[in-house]
């Protein structure tokens, strides 16, 4: 369960060199691109060669997306979710409360993808309905952390001076804190359940966005294009909204992508431990949980749901890394 | 320029060479059928501009080339080994004991958290010359010959203790201590000072002729290439283009390109593109006694540091005034107190007469809309994300200029005025070409039709064919606008192009002044002597029939022609 | 130098304040009643009068700066009030959770040091693709995996398929074995992540091509040049890490049902405990203290360009190589960079 603040952790919960997430947009993309220095050169010789035409953006991001399966796979199961999620009758028109006693405990088979469990309920529908609430939770969960972390770096970043050193001890402080704990504390306050499991997990990633946000705010405003944009008359309102914070953007919706999937990790953690709505809701942690009693003989209780979560945050994970331009990918 | 016998013996033999990168466009050829060969005891200087191929040919040579390139046919022989071909172990063997390497980049070429001298130690360590005393010993050795001072204290520092130009001493000794019978210098000395360009290529020359080591200099500077080299091959587009000796090649060149980049270069072509003595118009601008402190960090022992110290000048309108100097003369923060972008601890900047120093707020901005600027590195003054349209009409809606329709019309006519086609408009910086984003950044500046524009290094970024372009183009502006400049560069040879007055700083001071034509025929400050000579292509200067410093070399038949080999067919041409 | 520890252990108890305060806040002084929270409840027969004495009896009823002023003052007398549920002192309960917690904490630190660096340098290290892509393609998935899941699988096949290790419990060593894997995963996965990422940056570094050119052999070039400096970075993170190995107990010990600090925090935190939640967070907090004065200490001694007088604990990533130039712009020192990459403001270096 360290992962959920290891995920941050990596995004440059301390800011290491060279961890700075590349920009989202493809000629900010462009741009590092060409900061390599093979690719630099290729640039120089393409422009040369007259082979950096332009090209429909979409068109090319098309053409990249297809070349990458695992992509692909990731960009079809987070649509199955999100289907799942919010109508999930289409998927699965049973009802996830409703068992039949008589087929308990069915390994999975075609009439039960996913078996039933102790009570008859089908595991698949029960999957397919606990989607929308862990789904939400983590949606809410990311948008809290987002907004909340997004304005403290961009203020701290662009005002600076006494506001950023404050605004930045502050963010240390709860960086000292391990977000799980965090999450733990704020569900003693606000009491159980899903809203406040996913406000808990929201507030205590707060402190890493907001680093992430300022350091970015940071590199962009010290930049030659925006101190160009000073010496060339701009109010200073116009050079936060149009050239500082498009700018400073990308990162950050970068990781939106990988804290939903932290996030949906977080969200299950809480909810297998029982902080989340009661039992006969379905939540994707819950369910793991209510399978725990079952481990020795019916292992599709804990193993189907299990691989579902997996699978989402893969999902999130390798959208991320599309979204951040592959850093990894050989080119 | 050593004994003739030495050269009998061939170190590097290249042939048909053809190297090629993966890109995301498929693979992209960088270098076609380049064939040259060095000599013991002679520098073969490689030339040429971004994209010809000239730092790939040198990779190939030491086999380190970037992991998306391949070498797709020809031969590369070091000594009779098989280096396009051999293994890893032969490769090994290669490097360092046989051929020695001096990267481009000094700061970031050294490895930061180990010391100097163990980093010189090395070579001797890897390759069994030497057992770790011995090697310490010799390392410290090399490092006094490569001409660093005090080199038994140095060799246990860290890189980050030591300048650009000791740690490019450094990477000489690296490239040394093993005795390799040849040296590829990979644009050796790009990153560093004239001044200090000069004493270590003046250093390597007595090291290699002294052991008859030859040398594969790589260089965009045909002024280098022209003092130090024994035979120069020109290389564009990835071939060779030119080879001869420097008097063959630059006296009598050929080739259509390589008079293009003869003709181009500052420093050899010398053609000055304003004229007359400075007229006694009124100053545009005028600084007096301007000081800058900068407080320095605790760590370092506090105190401040005076980045600027008393400089004055006044610059006449319509004409431009150019601030010389080395790294951390201060002539940047001088622009940009000039600029009011940074308030000076004291002095003042007047703005035809008007005290500005102490103007904030809405007067501050409309002081702005009358001073603009252009930045030195055009692939980062400029946003990334705007179309150029927006890029030069946003001084335009800052200060509220016209409605939409105006502003587009004037956009138009700003890409016309510096020469680019319409169709740029609509496009973004990662499409452009260095010199055409420079083109949009100086579009920009002259969007609200400012009386002065400064010019940060504008063209110390780019190649130096485009470099004339651009010169070229800001000259024709101003004669055309009257517009007045405050020219910043630590190139003397471009100053000397385009300037009418000219100061040189030192350290933050003000060392001499005056009109650019008096100032290098009879230069007064040792300093100011000491860059002029410092200028390469010396060699050429001297050896043309008219030898004063600053007149054309004669030997160079033409201006500025039209032809521009190295930019993009749509770059537009020069009028 | 001794500025240096000075400065870092005044700063560390400064953090260590900082967060008893923002516990409190958290705990205390958001809105909603501490009593009621603890003992109220529909379920609670506590009555109204009985909540009221219970307030007075811990202070509760004086104004919050009067509550956080009494509060800190006992902890730093080393009393962190006592639980709700069992009636005993914090402090007794924490002390007494710690060992088997440290047990498998440190077990699983040591494997996923050992795993996470052995996969980044064979990752980053082998010249065959095809390993380097599979290995690469491991992190993220150890990261995306939930450790209660995991814990449950590793159950299933080592206890009940496999019986090597027992389910539960913490007796003897072999019941260590589980959870010290299952914490262990998640860690590994991020440190490789972290090496591997800095490993493959650090080799394209311009000092790297030196090192080739002076001869040196691929593994040379890799240990002694590459991951020394590929390892600062990761260093940083140490303290996030190993903080993050504490809260990943809290699930890891509710599936193996093994005591210890995680457990603990489970059961307070469904018993809406709130002083033995508060200490342990503090004793997160201190963990994650100290291991950063940890690494403050010994990171000097790992990269020279740290200057042991700095100001400030973030300024460790800015401090090298520009440190030298920040005071002057000149943009001369670039000369004329043909075939040179343009150095922007702000650049990935």
């Amino acid at each position: 369960m360290s992962t959920l603040d290891s995920l941050t952790t990596d995004r440059g919960g301390r800011e290491p060199q060279g961890f700075v997430p590349t920009a989202l947009d493809p000629d900010a993309r462009a741009d590092q691109f060409a900061t390599t220095a093979t690719d630099r050169f290729a640039d120089a010789v393409a422009e040369r060669d007259g082979a950096l035409v332009r090209r429909s953006v979409w068109r090319s991001r098309l053409d990249d997306i297809v070349r990458r399966p695992a992509l692909v796979l990731a960009l079809l199961w987070s649509a199955l979710v999100v289907l799942a999620a919010f109508a999930p009758t289409v998927l699965a028109p049973g009802d996830p409360l409703e068992g039949v006693p008589a087929d308990k405990l069915q390994p999975p088979s075609a009439a039960h993808w996913f078996g039933t469990d102790q009570l008859g309920r089908d595991l698949y529908t029960r999957v397919v309905h606990g989607t929308h609430l862990t789904l939400e939770a983590a949606l809410v969960a990311v948008a809290v952390g987002l907004v909340v972390g997004a304005v403290v770096g961009l203020v701290a970043g662009f005002v600076g001076g006494v506001v950023d050193d404050v605004a930045m001890r502050v963010v240390d402080v709860l960086l000292s804190i391990p977000a799980l704990l965090l999450s733990l504390a704020l569900i003693t306050v606000l009491g159980f359940g899903t809203v406040n499991v996913a406000i808990a997990v929201g507030l205590a990633n707060v402190a890493s966005v907001a680093r992430i946000m300022r350091s970015e705010v940071l590199r962009v405003r010290t930049s030659v294009f925006v101190e160009a944009s000073h010496a060339g008359g701009s109010r200073w309102w116009t050079v936060l909204g149009r050239h500082v914070l498009p700018n400073s953007i990308g990162p950050v919706v970068v990781l939106a992508a990988l804290e939903l999937g932290a996030a949906v990790l977080a969200v299950s953690s809480l909810s297998f431990l029982g902080y989340g709505e009661p039992p006969p809701a379905p939540e994707w942690g819950a369910l793991v949980a209510g399978g725990r009693d079952y481990l020795r003989t019916s292992w599709w209780l804990t193993t189907l749901p299990g691989l579902t979560i997996v699978a989402t945050v893969l999902a999130a994970g390798r959208i991320s890394r599309a979204l951040d331009g592959d850093p990894g990918r050989a080119r | 320029m050593t004994a003739t016998d030495q050269r009998s013996e061939r170190l590097l033999t290249v042939e048909d060479l053809a190297v090629s990168y993966r890109t995301r466009h498929g693979a992209v050829a960088a270098v076609r059928d380049v064939s040259l060969h060095v000599d013991a005891g002679e520098t073969v200087a490689l030339v040429g501009e971004s994209g010809s191929g000239k730092s790939t040919t040198a990779a190939a040579v030491v086999r380190l080339l970037a992991p998306a390139a391949r070498i797709e046919g020809g031969r590369i022989d070091v000594l009779g080994h098989d280096v396009a071909h051999a293994s890893p172990r032969t490769l090994q063997q290669v490097r360092g004991l046989l051929v020695g390497l001096v990267p481009q980049d000094p700061t970031v070429s050294l490895n930061p958290v180990k010391r100097v001298g163990e980093q010189v130690a090395e070579v001797l360590r890897i390759h069994g010359l030497a057992d770790r005393r011995v090697a310490g010993i010799e390392a410290v050795e090399a490092l006094r010959r490569a001409g660093l001072p005090q080199p038994e204290v140095r060799a246990r520092q860290y890189p980050h203790e030591l300048s650009g130009g000791m740690r490019q001493r450094v990477l000489i000794a690296i490239a040394l201590v093993a005795r390799p019978r040849l040296l590829v210098a990979d644009e050796p000395t790009s990153a560093l000072d004239v001044t200090v360009q000069r004493q270590i290529l003046d250093h390597v020359e007595e090291l290699t002729s002294e052991t008859g080591t030859g040398v594969l200099l790589i260089t965009h500077d045909l002024g280098v290439a022209a003092d130090r080299a024994d035979r120069i091959v020109v290389m564009s587009r990835g071939r060779v283009v030119e080879s001869g000796t420097p008097d063959e090649v630059l006296g009598d060149p050929r080739e259509e390109y390589t008079k293009a980049l003869l003709a181009a270069a500052p420093s050899l072509r010398g053609a000055r593109l304003v004229h007359g003595a400075p007229a006694p118009a009124p100053p545009a601008l005028e600084v007096r006694g301007l000081v800058k402190d900068y407080p320095l960090p605790r760590s370092g022992g506090g105190g401040t540091l005076r980045a600027v110290d008393d400089v004055s000048f006044a610059v006449p309108r319509g004409r431009t005034l150019a601030l010389v100097g080395e790294s951390g003369s201060g002539k940047s923060t001088t622009a940009r107190l000039a600029l009011r972008l940074t308030d000076p601890t004291s002095g003042s900047v007047l703005l035809d007469g008007v005290d500005v120093s102490a103007t904030r707020g809405s007067a501050l901005r409309a002081l702005r809309r009358r001073v603009q600027v252009v930045y030195q590195n055009p692939y980062a003054s400029l946003d990334p994300r705007w179309s150029v349209q927006r890029i030069v009409t946003e001084p335009l809606r800052a200060f509220r200029v016209g409605g939409r329709r105006e502003q587009a019309t004037r956009a138009a006519e700003l890409v016309d005025l510096v020469a680019l086609p319409a169709s740029v408009l609509q496009r973004r910086p990662a499409e452009l070409s260095g010199g055409q984003r420079q083109r949009v950044a100086i579009a920009r500046a002259l969007s609200v039709r400012p009386e002065i524009v400064v010019l940060d290094e504008p063209v110390s970024a780019l190649d130096v064919s485009v470099q004339a372009q651009i010169l070229d183009l800001l000259t024709a502006l101003q004669r055309e606008l009257g517009v007045t400049y405050l020219f910043i560069s630590h190139d003397l040879a471009v100053v000397r192009q385009v300037a009418h007055e000219v100061v040189v700083l030192r350290d933050g001071r003000v060392v001499e002044t005056g009109d650019v034509e008096h100032v290098f025929a009879s230069p007064q400050h040792p300093y100011t002597r000491e860059l002029l000579a410092a200028i390469p292509g010396a060699r050429v200067r001297v050896g043309a029939p008219d030898a004063a410093p600053d007149s054309v070399p004669g030997a160079v038949p033409g201006a500025v022609s039209g032809a521009t080999p190295s930019e993009a067919p749509d770059e537009g041409g020069e009028r | 130098m001794t500025r240096y520890v000075l400065r870092r252990l005044g700063l560390a108890v400064l953090v260590l304040w900082a967060a008893y305060t923002v516990s409190f806040l958290v705990l205390y002084a958001l809105p909603g009643d501490p009593v009621s929270i603890m003992y109220g409840g529909e379920s609670s027969d506590v009555t109204p009068e009985q909540l009221d004495q219970l307030r007075q009896q811990y202070g509760l009823d004086q104004p919050l700066v009067v509550q956080y002023l009494t509060q800190l003052g006992h902890a730093l007398h080393g009393d962190l009030g006592t639980s709700v549920v069992s009636k005993q002192p914090v402090t007794t309960l924490l002390a007494d959770a710690l060992p088997p917690t440290l047990q498998i904490a440190g077990a699983a630190l040591v494997l996923a040091v050992v795993a996470g660096t052995t996969l980044a340098l064979v990752a980053t290290g082998t010249r065959s693709r095809r390993l380097s892509g599979f290995l690469l393609s491991l992190p993220p998935l150890g990261v995306a995996i939930p450790s209660f899941w995991l814990g449950l699988t590793l159950v299933q096949w080592f206890s009940f398929e496999i019986p090597i290790f027992p389910a539960l419990g913490n007796q003897g060593a072999a019941a260590a074995v589980l959870p010290a894997i299952t914490l262990a995963v998640p860690t590994s996965a991020v440190i490789a992540q972290m090496l591997s990422r800095s490993l493959l940056h650090t080799l394209r570094e311009p000092y790297v091509d030196t090192a080739l050119a002076k001869g040196a052999g691929r593994a040379r070039v890799h240990l002694r040049h590459a991951l020394r400096n590929a390892a600062l970075p990761a260093l940083t993170v140490t303290g996030l890490v190993v903080g993050g190995l504490l809260s990943g107990a809290v699930v890891t010990e509710t599936v193996f049902s093994r005591p210890g600090i995680g457990r603990l925090t489970a059961t307070s935190v469904a018993a809406q405990d709130i002083p033995v939640v508060q200490g342990v967070v503090l004793v997160a907090a201190t963990v994650y203290v100290l291991v950063n004065l940890l690494v403050d200490l010994v990171y000097p001694v790992l990269d020279p360009r740290i200057v042991t007088g700095a100001r400030s604990s973030v300024s460790r990533t800015t401090v090298p190589a520009t440190a030298a130039s920040t005071t002057d712009d000149e943009p001369g020192a670039t000369g004329s960079p043909v075939d040179r990459e343009p150095v922007s403001a702000g650049g990935a270096r």
